[in-house]
């Protein structure tokens, strides 16, 4: 396992509150994690500062076997570079189909000039069926984004995660709005992506982190709190504090 | 051919078939090649209607795929206009002081020919030689990519500053207003070289067709605007009709999520501007020799308002919705405004609609923002549905 993303020593201030201080995270390649924390932990900034969103005012962020800086990237630049992203509230085009929304994610060059005279392939409808099936969607692939159910919703977003192919997953609350059934699911996916991907996933739902089983990182009003197996970290007497409150 | 755009896209081959019928009805009414019902003057409006159409379809590609509010369109239309009526000025008045120096007894030479042209056209703001913007007046080829690359290449600068440092929404239109505002100021001023607001006059005179008359002119202008309207459609069809168009229409619904698909945005952006100002630069050089009169006041803002207002009353983002818009609003504007709608008595007050034709505009464009968000063109799917059901 090499290291594919280094954060190190990064704050942010928004209007004089710190939503991240001091943070340093890493994660390898291949690597599933979990990142758990009350609510104004900093888990959705963190998030915004790896995609380039947002910008830290110190620290630093390291990418790749090179270990290039992604702060001076722009957010398309960095979603070049092979860092995925699915949004916490399910953000899919609603007024286009399910088809065109796995084709647009699709791994292919991202320029005005080749979107212009794309041709959809042999291999890009199959690869789109085999991400429907996937994701339980086969039987909706031409039907607009916008009348799916939010967990439907849920699924696309995922759904265009897996096409784009990126080597570094952020998901943010994947399983809000599904049943167990599609929780469960979901999780296995998530478990099977991390053998070759690396995947940081953001949950409130520890019944869905247990089922992730994996190494957790707990946040804390902007830095890491705890770091371990779910065990370790619910038996640390700081989490408990947080969580259950003094 | 399964994936062609008349398949794909099953508005295009009924727009064709429609303009179609539109010509050959116009010809066969026609003075010049048919029963004369339709006057040489109203076949130049609906020239220049189906011109704006064209305009209307670009401002649709800007506005309803791509989301951005430009109301500064009509500058790049205007610069289509003066661009090509740079040549018809030119080639007209020297074809003039020709055929006038022929009967003197020494043969004049091309600069006394050059000299008195510049004369003929700038004494009326003072000035007796050509300015530096008249370079390529006298070659119709050159002037002719100036009508798509002058407004081609404001689009592209101006676009450039915008998208990069992120100008979105209503501060982006206010922008576009004071571009064209900007433009329309320049090009009142005498000096700027294109003759103040006087604009470019006898437009309509085409260079060495004085054989061939209006009444005949008129119908060939039609025609050209026609097919230009006709491929415009096409093209821009075959633009949003495939993952490109899937690209734009994200960035008008969701620009975050695309930039995080990994689309650089404001190239794609820039691409839909600078396309949709070109097709206005041709809208705008089939316009004019129609209208015979460019002036500053063409790009006034309230123009570029208009444009968009006829989109909105049309319908965004379905293409034959701008062109029903534009086509819809400005003929009925044209009937209003001639002084050919009967004024109404109401005993106390007389509506004379010249007069209240804004208001009428105005209401109706509040009536369908209120009840038909979707334009006309929404109606018309609606009823389509209803029958596919």
């Amino acid at each position: 396992m090499s290291t594919l993303l280094e954060v190190q020593g990064v704050s942010v201030t928004f209007d004089g509150f710190k939503a991240i201080n001091n943070l340093s995270f890493t994660i390898g390649l291949p690597e599933l994690r979990a990142v758990i924390g009350p609510n104004g932990a900093g888990k959705t900034t963190f998030m915004d500062i790896v995609t380039g969103k947002t910008r830290p005012d110190a620290g630093t962020v390291r990418w790749g076997e090179m270990g290039h800086s992604l702060l001076s990237m722009s957010e398309a630049r960095i979603a070049r570079e092979g860092i995925g992203r699915k949004f916490q509230r399910p953000t899919v085009f609603e007024d286009q189909t399910v088809r065109e929304n796995l084709r647009v994610s699709l791994k292919k060059p991202r320029g005005p000039f080749s979107a212009m005279f794309d041709r959809v392939t042999p291999e890009d409808t199959a690869r789109i069926e085999e991400i429907a099936a996937e994701i339980g969607l086969s039987d909706h692939l031409n039907r607009k984004a916008g009348i799916l159910s939010h967990g439907q919703k849920q699924w696309l977003e995922i759904g265009m995660l897996l096409a784009q192919d990126p080597r570094l997953l952020l998901v943010d609350e994947p399983a809000a709005g599904m049943t167990t059934e599609e929780r469960n699911h979901t999780a296995d996916l998530l478990k099977r992506l991390a053998k070759n991907h690396a995947v940081v996933v953001v949950e409130h739902d520890m019944e869905f982190v247990r089922r992730l089983d994996c190494r957790v990182t707990v946040l804390h009003e902007g830095s890491v709190l705890a770091e371990g197996s779910l065990e370790h970290v619910m038996g640390d007497e700081r989490v408990i504090e947080v969580y259950l409150g003094r | 051919m399964g994936n062609s755009i008349f398949v794909r896209n099953r508005s295009v081959p009924i727009f064709i078939g429609v303009l179609a019928l539109v010509a050959l009805a116009v010809t066969f009414l026609s003075p010049a090649y048919g029963t004369g019902a339709v006057s040489v003057s109203f076949t130049k409006i609906l020239g220049m209607t189906l011109c704006l159409c064209l305009a209307a379809l670009a401002m649709d590609l800007v506005w309803g795929y791509c989301g951005i509010l430009s109301l500064g369109h009509f500058a790049f239309f205007g610069l289509g206009g003066y661009m090509i009526g740079m040549w018809l000025m030119t080639a007209r008045t020297e074809a003039v002081i020709r055929a006038n120096l022929a009967e003197s007894p020494i043969p004049p030479t091309e600069g006394e020919v050059s000299q008195a042209t510049a004369l003929q056209i700038f004494s009326v703001v003072g000035a007796e030689d050509w300015p530096w913007m008249w370079a390529v007046s006298d070659s119709l080829i050159l002037s002719l990519l100036l009508v798509m690359l002058v407004p081609g290449l404001l689009a592209l600068v101006f676009g450039w500053l915008a998208f990069r440092s992120r100008v979105t929404g209503v501060y982006l239109s206010i922008l576009t207003q004071a571009m064209t505002l900007a433009l329309s100021l320049y090009l009142f001023q005498n000096d700027t070289g294109l003759r103040g607001n006087n604009g470019l006059s006898g437009l309509q005179n085409i260079p060495g067709a004085d054989a061939i008359g209006q009444e005949r002119l008129s119908v060939w202008f039609f025609w050209a605007s026609a097919l230009a309207l006709g491929l415009g459609y096409v093209g821009a069809a075959w633009l949003v009709s495939g993952k490109f168009g899937s690209i734009v229409r994200g960035i008008r619904d969701d620009e975050l999520r695309v930039r995080f698909l990994g689309y650089p945005v404001e190239v794609y952006k820039l691409v839909v501007f600078t396309v949709s100002a070109m097709i206005c630069g041709v809208a705008g050089a089939l316009y004019y020799p129609q209208a015979g009169i460019i002036n500053p006041d063409e790009i006034a803002p309230i123009a570029s308002i208009y444009l968009a207002v006829w989109v909105a009353i049309g319908g965004r983002g379905r293409l034959y919705g701008a062109v029903i818009g534009a086509a819809a609003v400005s003929l009925l504007s044209t009937w209003f405004t001639s002084g050919r709608a009967p004024n109404v008595d109401l005993g106390f007050y007389e509506i004379n609609w010249i007069d209240w034709w804004p208001v009428l505009l105005g209401l109706g464009f509040v009536l369908v923002t209120l009840f038909a968000p979707r334009g006309l063109a929404g109606l018309f799917d609606y009823l389509v549905r209803k029958e596919d059901t």
